[in-house]
C-alpha cells in the first residue's frame, strides 16, 4: 500500500523531473554554447559525484579508483561510437585492433557497453580487494586507477597510447547528461532507501556488526562498487564527447580529487549535498578563471597567475575539513516534508492514512 | 645481458632503492603513530627541492649551507602541516584525516605553481656530485656512492632515536596504544610534532639527492617519488622502519629491473609496481614486515 504521502511525494518528483525537462528544452534551444557546456558540466559532475557517493559516503569504502573506471568508460564508448574514417584518422601509428575498426553504434549502444564494461571491470577489481578495509583499499583502488592509466598509455593498438583520441564527434548534448543524472540520482536513492542500502550503511557504520546481524559483506561491497562503476562509467563516456579529445592523463587522479572534494563538500552520505556541491563547484570552476586572467586593480595591472584556480580550490577543500566536517548537508536529504516545515512551521504532519 | 651491464643496472638500482627507502620512512613513521596515510609527504619532499634551489640561486649561499637550511626548512614546514591540518581532526573518523591529507597534498602543489611557477627550473649541482668512476666498464655516478652513505648514515641515525632516546620510546609507546600513551603523561602533540619533524626531514634528504640525480625541479616532480616510495612502505608493511627501507630497496631494483631485462614492458613499469602491492597485499595484508 501506498500512503497519500508518499503518493503526494511521487507527484511532486514527477514535477520537478517535468520542470527539469521544460528547462532542459529552453536551454538546449536558446543559451548560449558556453552556459550550455557548464550544465552539461554540471550534470556530468552530478552523475560522477553520486556514483562516487554511494560507494564513498554510504558503503564507507574509501575507494581513489573513480578516475579509471571513467576512462574505461570514456575508451569503451568511444571505440564503438566512433565512425571508421575517425579512428582510421587516429590510429596512424598502430592500427586499431579488429573488430573495433568497422564497427560504428549509435551513442545509446556505446553508453552501455561503457556503462557495463565499467561494472564488470569495478566487479572484478573491487572483489578481491573488498578483503581490504579503509586506507589499503584506498591505496589498492588509487594504484588501479594508475595502473588502468598506464596500460592505456601503452596499449596502442586499442586506445592509441598516450596521442589519445582526437575528433571525437559531440553526441553529449543536455538531454543525455541531464537523463543520466536523474536516472543516476533515482538508481541511488532507491538503492539507498531500500534494504540493500540498509545494509551498506550498517556496513560503514560498523562492519563486524553488520556481519554478525547477517550482511553479506561481499555481496553488499560488491553491489555498491559494481552500481558506482557503471555510473562512472556513464560519467566517463559523456565527458568524452563533450570535450572531444581524450587521452590516458585525462583520467588522472586529479579528476578523482575534484569528484572527492564535491563529495565531500556536499557531505558523505548525502545525494542532495553531493548535487549541490557538483553544480556549485562546476559553475564555481568557470567563475574562477577570472582570477587567472590579467586584471588591473585601482589601476595597478596584474598579470594572470596560473595555478591561482586550483590554489583557490585546495584552499575551499582544506577550509571545508578543517571547519564543516559535516560538508553542506552531512548526512541528510532535501525532503518535501522538510521543505513543508520550513514554508509552514505552525502546520501539524498530516496524518498518514493507509 | 653482460655480467657489466648487470652490476651497472644493480649499482642504479641499489642508489634509486636507498632513495625510495629514505621516502618511505616518513610514510611509515606518521602511519606508525597516526594511522594516517600523509599524502602530503610527496609535495613537501618537492618543497625541499625549491628551498635548496632558493637558497643557491637567490642567497647564493654556499650549497653545503643550502642543503642543510633547506632540511631544516623542510622540518619545519612537516611540523607546520602537522599543526594546521591533521592536529585539529585527531579525533575526527579517519576519512576526515585522509581528505585533509589529500586536500593539503594539492595545496602545495598549487602554492608551489603559484609561487615557484610552473617551468622546470634547472638544480644547481656541484661538481663533487657530477663525477663519474668508471670500474672495469661499470660507469658509476658519485651521487650513486653518496646517496647510500647518506643513507646508511640517517637510517643509523633513526634506529638510534627510535630505540635509544626518550623521544623514541614515546614513539613506539604512542604507536602501540594511543590512548594508553597519552593517560601515561606522554606529549602526544611534541611527539607526532617531533616525527614529522624526522619524516620531513629524510624525504628531504632524499629529495636533495634525488635533485643531485636528476637535476631537473618541478611543482608535480613529488608526484612520481612520491607514490611509489609509499608504495614502498605499504609493500613492507607500512609502520615498520625495516619494512619501509626493506621495500624501498625492492621498489628501486624492481623499477631499474624491469626496465633493464624486458625492454618492451618498460612502459608498464609503474604498473608492475602496483601490481606488486596488491599481490603483496592480498597475500598478506598488512605488508611484508607488518605486525598483525
Amino acid at each position: 500500500m501506498i500512503s497519500k504521502k508518499m503518493r503526494n511525494n511521487n507527484k511532486l518528483n514527477c514535477l520537478v523531473i517535468l520542470l527539469v525537462i521544460i528547462f532542459v528544452t529552453i536551454a538546449e534551444r536558446s543559451f548560449d554554447a558556453y552556459v550550455i557546456r557548464i550544465l552539461n558540466l554540471c550534470a556530468i559532475y552530478i552523475i560522477l559525484g553520486v556514483s562516487l557517493n554511494l560507494i564513498n559516503g554510504f558503503t564507507g569504502q574509501f575507494s581513489l579508483g573513480h578516475a579509471g573506471f571513467m576512462a574505461i568508460g570514456a575508451y569503451a564508448s568511444a571505440l564503438l561510437y566512433m565512425s571508421p574514417q575517425i579512428k582510421e584518422v587516429n590510429y596512424f601509428i598502430t592500427p586499431l585492433i579488429m573488430p573495433f575498426r568497422v564497427i560504428e553504434t549509435s551513442f545509446f549502444v556505446s553508453l552501455i557497453f561503457a556503462g557495463l564494461v565499467a561494472a564488470l571491470v569495478g566487479f572484478l577489481v573491487g572483489a578481491p580487494c573488498l578483503r581490504l578495509k579503509g586506507d589499503y583499499l584506498a591505496i589498492v583502488t588509487f594504484g588501479f586507477a594508475e595502473i588502468i592509466r598506464v596500460v592505456f598509455n601503452n596499449l596502442q593498438s586499442v586506445t592509441n597510447g598516450p596521442l589519445g583520441l582526437k575528433g571525437l564527434p559531440i553526441y553529449t548534448n543536455l538531454w543525455w547528461t541531464w537523463g543520466i543524472a536523474i536516472l543516476t540520482v533515482l538508481v541511488v536513492k532507491n538503492i539507498v532507501n531500500s534494504s540493500y542500502g540498509r545494509a551498506l550503511k550498517s556496513i560503514r557504520e560498523n562492519e563486524s556488526a553488520a556481519e554478525a546481524m547477517g550482511v553479506n559483506l561481499f555481496f553488499h561491497k560488491s553491489l555498491a562498487f559494481t552500481v558506482g562503476a557503471f555510473f562512472a562509467g556513464l560519467g566517463g563516456a559523456l565527458l568524452g564527447s563533450l570535450v572531444m579529445t581524450i587521452d590516458p592523463n585525462t583520467f588522472s587522479f586529479l579528476l578523482t580529487f575534484q569528484l572527492i572534494v564535491i563529495v565531500i563538500v556536499g557531505g558523505l552520505g548525502s545525494i542532495t549535498g553531493t548535487i549541490i556541491a557538483a553544480s556549485a563547484i562546476a559553475v564555481l570552476m568557470e567563475l574562477l578563471r577570472a582570477v587567472e586572467a590579467p586584471m588591473n586593480i585601482f589601476g595597478l595591472h596584474v598579470p594572470g597567475i596560473p595555478g591561482m584556480r586550483m590554489l583557490i580550490f585546495a584552499i575551499l577543500l582544506m577550509t571545508v575539513v578543517l571547519f564543516f566536517k559535516q560538508g553542506i548537508m552531512g548526512n541528510k536529504e532535501w525532503s518535501w516534508e522538510g521543505l513543508f516545515k520550513i514554508i509552514f512551521p505552525k502546520q501539524r504532519d498530516i496524518k498518514e492514512g493507509d | 645481458m653482460t655480467f657489466n651491464a648487470f652490476l651497472q643496472n644493480l649499482s642504479n638500482g641499489i642508489s634509486l632503492g636507498f632513495l625510495f627507502a629514505l621516502i618511505a620512512i616518513g610514510y611509515s613513521m606518521v602511519y606508525g603513530i597516526l594511522n594516517l596515510i600523509n599524502f602530503a609527504h610527496g609535495d613537501i619532499f618537492m618543497m625541499a627541492t625549491f628551498f635548496a634551489y632558493y637558497a643557491i640561486a637567490f642567497f647564493s649561499l654556499p650549497w653545503g649551507i643550502a642543503f642543510f637550511l633547506a632540511i631544516v626548512l623542510t622540518a619545519v614546514l612537516g611540523v607546520l602541516v602537522d599543526r594546521f591540518a591533521y592536529r585539529p581532526l585527531r579525533n575526527s573518523p579517519r576519512i576526515s584525516c585522509l581528505c585533509s591529507a589529500i586536500g593539503m597534498s594539492f595545496l602545495l602543489e598549487n602554492f608551489a605553481i603559484v609561487v615557484f611557477g610552473g617551468r622546470p627550473k634547472a638544480f644547481f649541482r656541484p661538481e663533487v656530485f657530477t663525477k663519474v668512476f668508471v670500474m672495469s666498464g661499470v660507469r658509476i655516478h658519485s651521487v650513486s656512492i653518496v646517496t647510500p652513505i647518506i643513507a646508511i648514515l640517517a637510517l643509523l641515525a633513526l634506529t638510534y632515536i627510535i630505540y635509544r632516546t626518550k623521544t623514541g620510546l614515546a614513539m613506539r609507546a604512542i604507536s602501540r596504544d594511543f590512548d594508553t600513551a597519552n593517560l601515561m603523561g606522554i606529549n602526544i602533540n611534541k611527539t607526532i610534532a617531533v616525527t614529522f619533524a624526522i619524516g620531513s626531514g629524510l624525504a628531504a634528504t632524499g629529495a636533495i639527492l634525488w635533485a643531485l640525480r636528476y637535476p631537473q625541479i618541478y611543482p608535480y616532480m613529488g608526484i612520481f617519488p612520491g607514490w611509489r616510495a609509499f608504495a614502498a612502505a605499504i609493500m613492507g608493511g607500512i609502520g615498520s622502519i625495516r619494512g619501509a627501507t626493506l621495500g624501498g630497496f625492492l621498489v628501486g631494483l624492481l623499477t631499474i629491473m624491469i626496465v633493464a631485462f624486458l625492454p618492451a614492458l618498460a612502459g608498464y613499469k609503474d604498473a608492475f609496481i602496483f601490481v606488486g602491492v596488491i599481490i603483496v597485499l592480498l597475500w598478506k595484508p598488512k605488508g611484508l614486515f607488518g605486525e598483525d
